[in-house]
């Protein structure tokens, strides 16, 4: 681990030294940061490393990048070196690092690389790109709800309209919640940590993943169509024995979508929708409780100024579960039922003051079908152009603590976040 | 004799209406040479925004325009971001039209997002400097009611003097502008509040002759009431560029052309 960070250290420096003689541009930023993450409830879950505590990290970003000088080759590459207090543990976390070549019509990318698509705010359709919700939950700043894709990017852009295409080799999940960080809702709680795997789609050339979206402008609107091939990104538990379950493997089943978006100006304000069609192939009749069965997900979103630096953003998203009859006959008795309509609005308020060194937020998420939500309050404060705090809070809550938000409601938390960037 | 007493006549009877046709006149050609020079323009813009007790913070970014058509038209802008850290490599897309609300996007890169951001407040500052969106992009001259209050010399100059007072709703009550005679470019402005106040003053602290355009490349807003003021220097500021149009697309919001933001 050492010796990773002063081979980075040195190779940055040698190459910072070196660009203006090879004629390319060689530049390198970062910040360092520190994060305290308590729980406020006063409970504790049962197998917690960290007591009272979900975070308590230091982390140094490297941001190294390099192009020549027409900008046609670059490269880029950041990385966290950072110390977990928590398990008293230093890691290196490589977020992204790529080639890329761009040319009149055409561009490609290859690598680890941050892919976000769609119009939702907090909400994800046709992203169907890895996500870290234990790094949202848990009041990171939210560059890291974003998981990189080990992946090659092609961009098409014809005159009439642009084109990206997205080849994923290897399968990223999502980062979720743990129980030794947070309490987390179990479905099969007589099942013993030994018994419970995870188990990822093989590394094979047919499981290669691929996601397409084609985009242009139509009457002042931004349009785009989406279409994917992969898997579920959150894993289905599989157990041994629906009645008698003595292992669980929590897998990741296929997953093809098949979707659209459209944004603009309108009414003061900018309109979002979006939709997909989220088919899965492995249970389609709805009939295997483990596998999710085919839906429709849609958003619609307004957003707009509400006076001088302030803005208002309300999103209202739905998903429909097409085989939901099969999906309850599937069930053993006692086990929680997912709504056929789930549906979710979220509230977003921004007011910047001070010359936007100050300012405060209000995000939430509020489900009047499954009566859940979750709340995140911020205030965020610049002492300088380089260093910044946010104090901030994440608090859930819901009528039954098997629900999306619900579940977390025994893990209200504060987070401090103090960056200082290069 | 004859002639005297015909101007002066003249001159009494002139409706108040051929005054504001001056002053609309003279307001229409001030926009066009402060705001729609050349075809295209890139510059790299430095903001220093200076707090009351000296506090400084910095903002640089290149800056591209491109007209679409005749002054007071159509325009597309194109900022990049270098400083400060926190908004490095961010690149702001705008659409302007005169009569209605711009269209706004942003990219940000650590999400490798880009988004379309509301733009219906033209008043709100922008990058947290005391010029707003409107006084960066420009105001729709059928906005104000305009009217030529004297003439006289300013910094050494011969000066219209327009005072210019919004029809609907607007950040000031009342603005008025000195516009050199000569170049047609404002040279002072200030801008007083609902209550009549005195708000904020613009100058023209440097004027430049870049490829045959008389152009501000520094200025200075100053908040009278907070002592908040943001002072801006335009550097390697070109003309007739040949921007192209697809510049103002997503892709190169993503990924701008190195050659135009440097």
């Amino acid at each position: 681990m050492k010796a990773v960070c002063l081979a980075t250290f040195l190779l940055a420096t040698a190459l910072l030294n070196s660009g203006a003689a090879f004629g390319a541009d060689v530049s390198l930023h970062g910040f360092a940061q520190g994060q305290f993450t308590p729980r406020v409830t006063g409970k504790t879950p049962p197998n917690a490393e960290g007591g009272d505590f979900i975070l308590g990290e230091e982390r140094l970003r490297l941001n190294l990048d390099a192009s020549n000088e027409s900008g046609s080759a670059r490269m880029n590459a950041k990385a966290d070196f950072f110390h977990d207090a928590i398990a008293n543990t230093a890691n290196v976390d490589l977020r992204e690092a790529y080639g890329e070549y761009n040319s009149k019509y055409v561009d490609f990318r290859a690598g680890r690389q941050v892919i976000t698509w769609g119009v939702g705010d907090l909400l994800f359709i046709n992203d169907v790109f890895p996500k870290d919700w234990f790094s949202f939950f848990a009041g990171r700043p939210l560059e890291y709800l974003k998981i990189g894709s080990d992946a090659i990017k092609i961009g098409l852009y014809p005159k009439i309209f642009s084109a990206e295409l997205i080849v994923t080799p290897l399968f990223r999940a999502d980062n979720l919640p743990t129980s030794n960080r947070f309490f987390v809702f179990d479905p099969f709680p007589q099942v013993p940590a030994a018994g419970q795997q995870t188990q990822l789609p093989a590394k094979s050339l047919k499981n290669m993943e691929v996601a397409l979206r084609i985009q242009r402008e139509i009457a002042g609107f931004d349009a785009a169509l989406y279409f994917s091939r992969g898997f579920w990104l959150t894993p289905s538990p599989m157990p041994d024995n629906v009645a008698a379950p003595t292992s669980v493997t929590y897998a990741y089943p296929r997953l093809y979508t098949f979707g659209a978006s459209i944004q603009g100006s309108g009414l003061g304000g900018v309109f979002s929708a979006e939709a997909g069609y989220f088919d899965s192939p492995g249970d389609r009749s709805g009939t295997n409780m483990s596998i999710p069965n085919p839906q429709m997900r849609s958003l619609a979103g307004y957003k707009r100024p509400l006076w001088k630096e302030a803005t208002l953003g309300l999103q209202y998203y739905s998903e429909y579960m097409f085989r939901h009859l099969s999906y309850k006959g599937s069930l053993p008795a006692g086990f929680p039922v997912r709504d056929r309509f789930y549906q979710l609005a979220t509230l977003r308020f921004t007011q910047l003051l001070a010359h936007d060194t100050l300012k405060l937020s209000l995000f939430g998420f509020f489900s009047p079908s499954e009566i859940d939500y979750m709340i995140i309050p911020e205030i965020q404060y610049h002492f300088t152009d380089e260093l910044w705090a946010a104090l901030g809070a994440n608090v859930f809550g819901g009528r039954n603590g098997d629900t999306f938000f619900g579940q977390y409601s025994k893990n209200d938390n504060v987070y401090l976040v103090l960056r200082y960037e290069f | 004799m004859m002639r005297y007493l015909l101007s002066t006549i003249l001159v009494v009877f002139l409706p108040a209406s051929v005054l504001a046709a001056d002053a609309v006149d003279i307001m229409r050609k001030s926009q066009a040479v402060f705001l729609y020079p050349g075809g295209d323009f890139r510059a790299r813009v430095s903001m220093k925004l200076v707090s009351k007790g000296g506090g400084e913070r910095v903002r640089e970014l290149s800056m591209i325009r491109k007209n679409d058509g005749e002054p007071g038209g159509n325009q597309k802008y194109f900022l990049y971001f270098f400083k400060p850290s926190d908004v490095r490599d961010m690149a702001f897309m705008v659409y302007k039209y005169p009569a209605k609300d711009d269209d706004r996007w942003l990219f940000v890169p650590s999400l490798n997002l880009v988004q379309r951001i509301v733009a219906s407040d033209r008043r709100s500052s922008f990058v947290g400097s005391d010029f707003t969106y409107e006084d960066i992009s420009g105001r729709d001259i059928e906005a104000d009611e305009h009217k030529l209050v004297k003439e006289e010399a300013c910094d050494g100059r011969g000066c219209s003097v327009i005072e210019s007072v919004p029809k609907g709703g607007a950040e000031y009550s009342k603005k008025v502008s000195w516009i050199d005679q000569a170049s047609f470019l404002p040279v002072k402005e200030e801008y007083y509040d609902v209550q009549g106040g005195l708000s904020r003053t613009f100058t023209a602290d440097e004027i430049s002759d870049v490829q045959g355009h008389p152009t501000v490349t520094k200025r200075t807003m100053k908040n009278v009431k907070s002592g908040h003021r943001t002072e801006v220097v335009f550097s390697d500021v070109k003309y007739d560029v040949g921007v192209a149009d697809d510049l103002f697309s997503e892709r190169h919001l993503r990924s701008p052309p190195k050659e135009l933001i440097q």
